[in-house]
């Protein structure tokens, strides 16, 4: 199974980041402005399905937000607050 | 038996956002298309006509793009519900085109196969195959065909020709119509997305070979483009050369435009008409006319600047570097290039949050742009200035003009980001922290013709419905500031015996707080049609002659009329009143109905009363009253 210590959220990672989705978990993302089901709906509908492949590409200047994230081969501008329902592996 | 096959058969285009759709659309339709909106929602309806080369009339509607028919906003409900023929009065489509980029295809795979479930056949059609190709991108069309179970076809929109295996499909398609099948869709919950999006890349592994990198252009471009600092100060150099343009290029043209009503009245006014037709035809049709076609030449620039923005994919990449900053007064990331664009002109600036997704977002949007200072308060403000203001410098070095022409500027930008935070805390509490997602799409070299297009349908949608709301308006302010006529031997202005003054008395009890006296209550009926229009109405209700130093002259007789404290007040007034006929106009059609215009107009009464009433009041109060 996965080990578990080196889970870290989307929503943490520092820019350059590589790594695979390994689950979505809504709980990890309480201030987000959706219900969990939405921001779930959401984040598939945009790619972010466990196995892709995530790469942190930019970041905002305020607070390091937004974030630009390669999933596959699209580029996603969320923010950081919704990216913790992301969990991933680094690679 | 379908009926709507015998006529011309409807043809939906569904897609990803940026994957080509419209440029798509303009290629199979050329100029045989119309813009309008569907009825009650700001959403564009985008229709045309084509002819297959099997001399088949089709029926072609370009929906809003999308991810999935689960529909997140008034522009995927329409999507969603133009394909499921739920919309009221339209047909339901006979055939839809799945639009996606071969270049980008993993979340059209996704749409395309929940299309399959709408119980119309689905065709996909892979657009700028032309760019995949060159970025080492092979699509096994057949084998995609085969795994999808749809037709494929490959197409370039913006080559000749590009075009010709999607146009075959459908006449292939369209000859032989299966009966409607009963659409099983319905609106997947994360199973149901997770299972199609893991079929989707299965599909996609098994039928498009990608070359391991990303594109080159684009990464590096973004390297510097979305740099946090470097990033900001580009966007702002971008910004700052759009808002000279929209100034400085459209100023020849506007001068030309308005040189050329002058000339128009002038010859009008020379013709031997009795006076009151004269008076209807120069002063109400054309000046009316006249004062909303003089902004015409901004709001080409400004959309061609928008549109190629856009077309290059740079739009999205401003939203999110401006997202932070606007977030803090709980506006969209989006709504800064309106915001800014109505700095020129809230009509243009309104128009231009289109661009915004989320219909709150937008709302809010529209309802702060006439906050921000337009240039048509730039006359209004100059005068009162230059006539009250004295001409000396404070701290040694700001001179006093300008920094009352900055704190009014200030004012505007604060009182818009206040309404927009107020809003947000107070009405759409529910939804406060629209989550801001979007994609980044790579970026692309626009298409000359496909621009020219879209800034031709902004143009001529401006001229054609914004005008026919707007003139009536004129007329009316018109009507308000000729009828009654002044009796026989009338020795002050026509337009102190009208009713446009008999209003302006009867409202005096409500604006004596705020230090206006009747004259300025009649100045601001005709102000109603466009801001600057005010400063003509107190020249001629001071009877002042027009002419090259009527302003001087003006500003004179105003010094000699009015106090201090009233002068402030009409200043604060003008930053927040509805005084604009034009742009409430505007925002009555861009929100589809009457109630978002009327609460415009309501709360910056409220706000442009209050600001005099105080301003005034604490002037009276410190002797200058």
């Amino acid at each position: 199974m996965v080990d578990l210590s080196t889970l870290l959220a989307l929503g943490e990672a520092r820019v350059g980041f590589r790594g695979r989705i390994s689950a979505l978990d809504m709980s990890r993302a309480e201030g987000a402005g959706l219900p969990a089901s939405e921001l779930e709906r959401r984040l598939i509908e945009l790619g972010f399905v466990e196995g892709a492949d995530v790469e942190l590409l930019h970041q905002g200047l305020f607070g390091g937000d937004p974030i630009a994230v390669r999933v596959a081969a699209t580029t996603i501008a969320l923010r950081r607050r919704e990216a913790m329902a992301i969990v991933v592996t680094p690679r | 038996m379908n009926v709507s096959v015998e006529l011309a058969p409807t043809v939906a285009l569904v897609g990803n956002p940026n994957c080509g759709k419209t440029a798509l659309f303009n290629a199979l339709t050329g100029s045989r298309q119309k813009v309008a909106n569907y009825p009650g929602v700001t959403v564009e309806k985008k229709q045309g006509r084509l002819t297959t080369p099997g001399g088949r009339s089709i029926q072609l509607l370009d929906l809003p793009g999308t991810y999935s028919l689960r529909a997140r906003s008034p522009d995927e409900e329409i999507t969603r519900d133009a394909v499921l023929g739920k919309l009221a009065g339209e047909t339901p489509p006979d055939l839809i085109i799945c639009v996606g980029d071969a270049s980008n295809l993993r979340l059209a795979l996704r749409l395309a196969l929940e299309l399959k479930h709408v119980g119309r056949p689905v065709v996909l059609a892979l657009n700028m195959m032309d760019i995949a190709k060159k970025r080492g991108i092979e699509v096994d069309l057949a084998k995609l065909a085969a795994e999808l179970a749809l037709p494929v076809v490959s197409s370039v929109a913006v080559r000749r020709g590009g075009t010709d295996a999607l146009l075959a499909e459908l006449d292939r398609l369209l000859a032989n119509l299966p009966p409607v099948a009963a659409a099983d869709w319905k609106a997947p919950d994360a199973g149901a997305l997770r299972g199609a999006q893991s079929e989707a890349d299965r599909v996609l592994r098994a039928a498009v070979k990608m070359p391991g990198i990303p594109d080159v252009g684009t990464t590096r471009a973004d390297a510097i483009l979305l740099h946090p600092v470097a990033g900001l100060a580009i966007l702002l150099a971008i910004l700052f050369v759009m808002f000279q343009a929209v100034f400085a290029w459209a100023k020849p043209a506007m001068e030309l435009i308005s040189a050329g009503f002058t000339w128009l009245g002038a010859f009008v006014g020379s013709l031997p008409l009795p006076d009151l037709v004269q008076s209807f035809l120069k002063d109400g049709l054309i000046a009316g006319v006249g004062s909303v076609i003089v902004f015409l030449p901004q709001i080409v620039i400004l959309f061609f600047f928008i549109l190629l923005l856009e077309d290059l994919g740079y739009m999205a990449r401003a939203a999110f570097l401006m997202d932070k900053i606007m977030g803090g007064a709980g506006l969209h990331g989006r709504a800064f290039i309106p915001l800014l664009s109505s700095f020129a002109c809230a009509i243009p600036g309104i128009m231009a949050t289109r661009v915004i997704d989320d219909r709150r977002d937008r709302l809010t949007t529209i309802l702060v742009a006439p906050l921000m200072t337009c240039s048509a308060r730039i006359p209004v403000y100059t005068l009162i200035i230059s006539a009250f203001i004295p001409e000396r410098e404070v701290w040694g070095f700001v001179g006093l003009q300008g920094l009352v022409m900055f704190g009014l500027y200030a004012a505007g930008i604060t009182g818009a980001l206040t309404v927009s935070f107020v809003m947000k805390r107070l009405f759409w509490r529910s939804t406060a922290g629209e989550p801001f997602m979007l994609e980044l799409p790579d970026y692309k070299i626009p298409q000359a013709k496909s621009l020219a297009m879209g800034v031709w349908a902004r143009a001529t949608a401006f001229l054609k419905r914004a005008g026919t709301t707007i003139l009536s308006m004129m007329i009316l302010i018109w009507v308000l500031a000729s009828f009654p006529q002044a009796p026989e031997g009338a020795t002050d202005p026509a337009i102190n015996y009208s009713l446009a003054a008999m209003i302006g008395h009867f409202i005096e009890p409500v604006t004596s707080p705020l230090g206006f006296n009747w004259q300025i209550n009649v100045a601001l009926i005709p102000g109603m049609a466009a801001r600057e229009v005010a400063v003509g109405a107190l020249g001629t209700i001071y009877a002042v002659n027009g002419g090259a130093e009527a302003t001087q002259q003006i500003g004179q007789a105003l010094a000699a009329h009015w106090s201090l404290g009233t002068a402030l007040a009409l200043l604060a007034w003008y930053i927040f009143a509805p005084q604009c006929a034009s742009t409430l106009a505007v925002i009555r059609r861009e929100t589809g109905g009457w109630k978002w215009m009327w609460v415009t107009f309501g709360y910056m009464l409220a706000l442009a009363y209050a600001a005099a009433l105080i301003v005034y009041q604490v002037a009276a109060a410190l002797g200058a009253g």
